[in-house]
């Protein structure tokens, strides 16, 4: 919080794509009404200390549009966004609320498709829907369906994952390849008339932070690296935590097609959404086996280290490129748009 | 990779010469790639790269984006524009501003998708923001003719295209630029090949390398810079062979000339510039936005305190404008420099802010 | 004023080509590029062929199109 004033009369599409225009709307005119010291935190979930045990609580809205994309649809999404929001803290998620807000007109045939989706991914990690609401709205007045979900899980005593953990010397690890997600939402976007194999990296990501946590108790912070891309995490993590970090350009694994996308609409993979990523910083000594045991979770094949802190600071991310050069990293301003220059 | 960069940067340091090298990179999306890269970390001291006027969305003047904006708001059209233009500030608003406001702004990816929409969508006046350098002049062009056999009459173009080597002869005459080289478009060389520049090495003797856009192409060209610098030459050299071929593409200038005329256009930072820009022909007029949705004149300005026109030609470093970084950032542009995906300003902010 | 893609062209239907780059696959208008066949490269720029690539100087290249333009299908 701060003491900023909010400046904008209008809500513009920057203010959802998690950029500095994001953060602004909820640094000077969200937190102003609801701060407290666990909201001010900003994390994926909250913690909240509840007769000696620590509960992770979690929500989030899905308004995707295309419903269903290559790997994915609008439900599958929405339920793992909020498992992995939950497992940024170490939880193991207990049960999770689903709300839908449904355009009148929408196809029952498209709604039991997305049911399915949510059902598949409930029994791949034993979780269950306990509560709920639906709304219907009229034509025109929602965009087919938007989906709520809100999630809670216990952590354990003796994990701690907070960015405030972050040191000097920490090792940075990367579960796969970037940008998957939002390529393959652009892929399909009729205007473009790509075509493509790429798919959503869309997954739950709970059997691979348990196992990181069977291997090692000196993971320090978690984050799932979604809209903003890789990028806008790395950089809110070192600004959070007060550190310098290093990352390796020639680390970061990228598919060859969604460089091919990006190529294309002159987009940087750094900056464009993941729905499957998480990023772990782990105390060097640990790095190993957790890459390891990350390698044996079906999510985490194509793991790498991606990068390390250096040193205290400013929260500067710095990028190595493969020619050897440097450059720093920053917050993009808002949502790439495809350019021709 | 990391092989070949030694060689060059060898290649560069063996062909160094005591004074200060002045090579200015005329396309805007060679400032990304050498600020992206960190060039600038592999070459001499003594080689500066300064970043020039090809960046038609920083060129675009105030008064264009603000007469769009007023059409927009006046008529019931659909406009469509490349995405980089979208967020540029007129003078007191941009496209994507009034989108919020309910215009009817979309981003298109390619000038074809435009006329099918308007094909596929009758009832509709669909505008087309025709700008860019000779790259993109072509693709203009071929979509107006498309639009005249068709006969399709609710398509229209606001046509602000801009020509390269028009401007590139004011830089050179002006007495408060300073350049030695040039580091010359290669995309838009590849539709007007190498001939436009040669009165620059015949009648300014400064040598010309047309280069590509990968790190290694460019590290080449300015190695070839160099070179000539040295040896004391001045010549129109071509570094990026696999696409530019001395001729150019004959069928896409052919095309251009077809659909547009030279005319008199003025250049954000610049001012007017004659015969540096184009103007539909008469069989072509009735696509032309301006004259079928008039509008009230409007008062533009340029803000205050800005110095994209003397980043533009290339005379003062976006570091040296005072309201870089302070008051002017991507989150609040004052100029289009700092707004646009490949302006001068915005290129520094982003990758060279800090130095490491 | 200069973002444009090699790709290769796969079909050709009239003014329109099929294309390849980097494994995607896209519909570009070849007009500018009357003499472009199938499996010559094209350099794309907005969804035109703006110009025929030499593959030889393209090979000759130092550039990550070299790996491109020898790669073999995934």
């Amino acid at each position: 919080m701060n003491n900023k004033k909010f400046k904008d009369t209008i809500i513009q599409l920057s203010h959802g794509d998690g950029g500095i225009k994001t953060g602004e709307l909820i640094n000077n005119l969200l937190l102003k009404y609801f701060g407290n010291e666990i909201l001010n935190r900003l994390e994926d979930s909250a913690v909240l200390n509840c007769s000696g045990k620590r509960i992770a609580y979690t929500t989030d809205s899905f308004v995707v549009n295309p419903i269903f994309f290559p790997g994915g649809d609008i439900g599958k999404l929405s339920v793992c966004g909020t498992i992995n929001d939950l497992v940024t803290t170490g939880c193991s998620p207990l049960a999770i609320s689903l709300s839908f807000i449904l355009e009148e007109g929408f196809l029952i045939s498209d709604f039991k498709k997305i049911l399915s989706s949510i059902k598949e991914i409930l029994y791949d990690t034993n979780l269950r829907i306990v509560t709920g609401d639906t709304k219907v709205v009229e034509k025109g007045s929602a965009d087919k369906i938007f989906i709520n979900t809100s999630g809670i899980g216990f952590i354990d005593n003796d994990i701690i994952i907070s960015p405030r953990k972050i040191k000097a010397g920490d090792k940075i690890l990367l579960n796969g390849s970037i940008a998957d997600h939002g390529t393959a939402i652009l892929s399909c976007r009729k205007e473009f008339n790509f075509k493509t194999s790429i798919v959503s990296d869309c997954a739950p990501l709970s059997s691979l932070v348990n196992d990181m946590l069977s291997v090692s108790k000196k993971i320090h912070a978690l984050r799932d690296a979604t809209r903003g891309g890789l990028a806008s995490i790395l950089f809110e993590l070192a600004r959070a935590s007060e550190t310098n970090i290093n990352i390796h350009e020639d680390k970061i694994p990228v598919k060859k097609e969604v460089h091919g996308i990006c190529e294309f609409l002159g987009l940087d993979p750094l900056y464009i959404a993941n729905e499957g990523k998480m990023v772990v910083f782990v105390d060097r000594n640990d790095a190993d086996k957790v890459l390891q045991s990350m390698k044996k979770n079906k999510y985490g094949k194509d793991s790498q280290i991606i990068g390390e802190v250096t040193e205290k600071g400013e929260g500067l991310v710095i990028l190595n490129t493969e020619l050897g050069t440097r450059r720093v990293l920053d917050l993009h301003y808002s949502e790439q748009l495809p350019r021709i220059c | 990779m990391k092989k070949k960069i030694k060689e060059l940067v060898e290649f560069l340091n063996k062909n160094k010469t005591d004074h200060k090298i002045n090579i200015m990179e005329v396309c805007g999306t060679h400032t990304m790639a050498i600020s992206r890269y960190g060039l600038r970390q592999l070459i001499p001291e003594n080689i500066n790269l300064i970043s020039g006027p090809g960046c038609p969305v920083c060129v675009t003047s105030a008064s264009d984006i603000d007469l769009i904006i007023e059409i927009s708001r006046q008529y019931d059209v659909s406009v469509f524009t490349f995405g980089d233009m979208f967020r540029v500030p007129g003078t007191e608003s941009s496209l994507y501003n009034e989108r919020s406001r309910g215009r009817d702004i979309k981003i298109c990816y390619s000038p074809a998708d435009v006329l099918n929409f308007a094909k596929n969508n009758p009832d509709k006046k669909v505008i087309f923001i025709a700008i860019g350098f000779e790259t993109t002049i072509p693709l203009t062009s071929v979509i107006v003719k498309r639009a005249y056999k068709e006969n399709i009459d609710n398509f229209f173009i606001y046509n602000i295209h801009k020509l390269v080597p028009e401007a590139l002869e004011l830089l050179l005459v002006d007495k408060e630029v300073k350049i030695d080289a040039f580091l010359c478009p290669g995309h838009v060389s590849a539709i007007i090949g190498s001939k436009p520049y040669l009165f620059i090495a015949r009648d300014y003797h400064i040598p010309c390398v047309i280069s590509g856009f990968e790190p290694l192409d460019i590290l080449e060209s300015i190695g070839m810079i160099a070179k000539q610098v040295k040896e004391g030459r001045s010549k129109v050299e071509i570094q990026y062979k696999r696409v530019v071929r001395e001729e150019g593409n004959p069928t896409a200038v052919k095309s251009i000339y077809e659909v547009f005329e030279k005319s008199d256009s003025t250049w954000r930072g610049l001012g007017n510039i004659p015969e540096s820009g184009l103007k539909l022909k008469e069989k072509f007029l009735k696509f032309d936005a301006k004259s079928n949705f008039p509008v009230k004149e409007i008062n533009s300005s340029e803000p205050p305190g800005c110095e994209c026109g003397n980043v533009l030609k290339g005379i003062k470093k976006p570091t040296e404008c005072r309201l870089f970084s302070k008051i002017c950032k991507p989150e609040n542009p004052i100029g289009p420099c700092m707004i646009s995906s490949e302006g001068s300003c915005a290129a520094y902010y982003k990758y060279e802010k800090f130095k490491i | 004023m200069c973002l444009a893609i090699p790709a290769k062209i796969i079909k050709i239907n009239k003014n329109i080509a099929e294309v390849e780059s980097f494994g995607v696959k896209k519909e570009v208008d070849i007009s500018l590029t009357p003499d472009a066949g199938v499996g010559n490269f094209v350099i794309v720029h907005a969804g035109f062929a703006i110009q025929i690539i030499d593959e030889e100087d393209a090979q000759a290249a130092q550039s990550y199109w070299k790996e491109y333009l020898g790669e073999k299908e995934n």
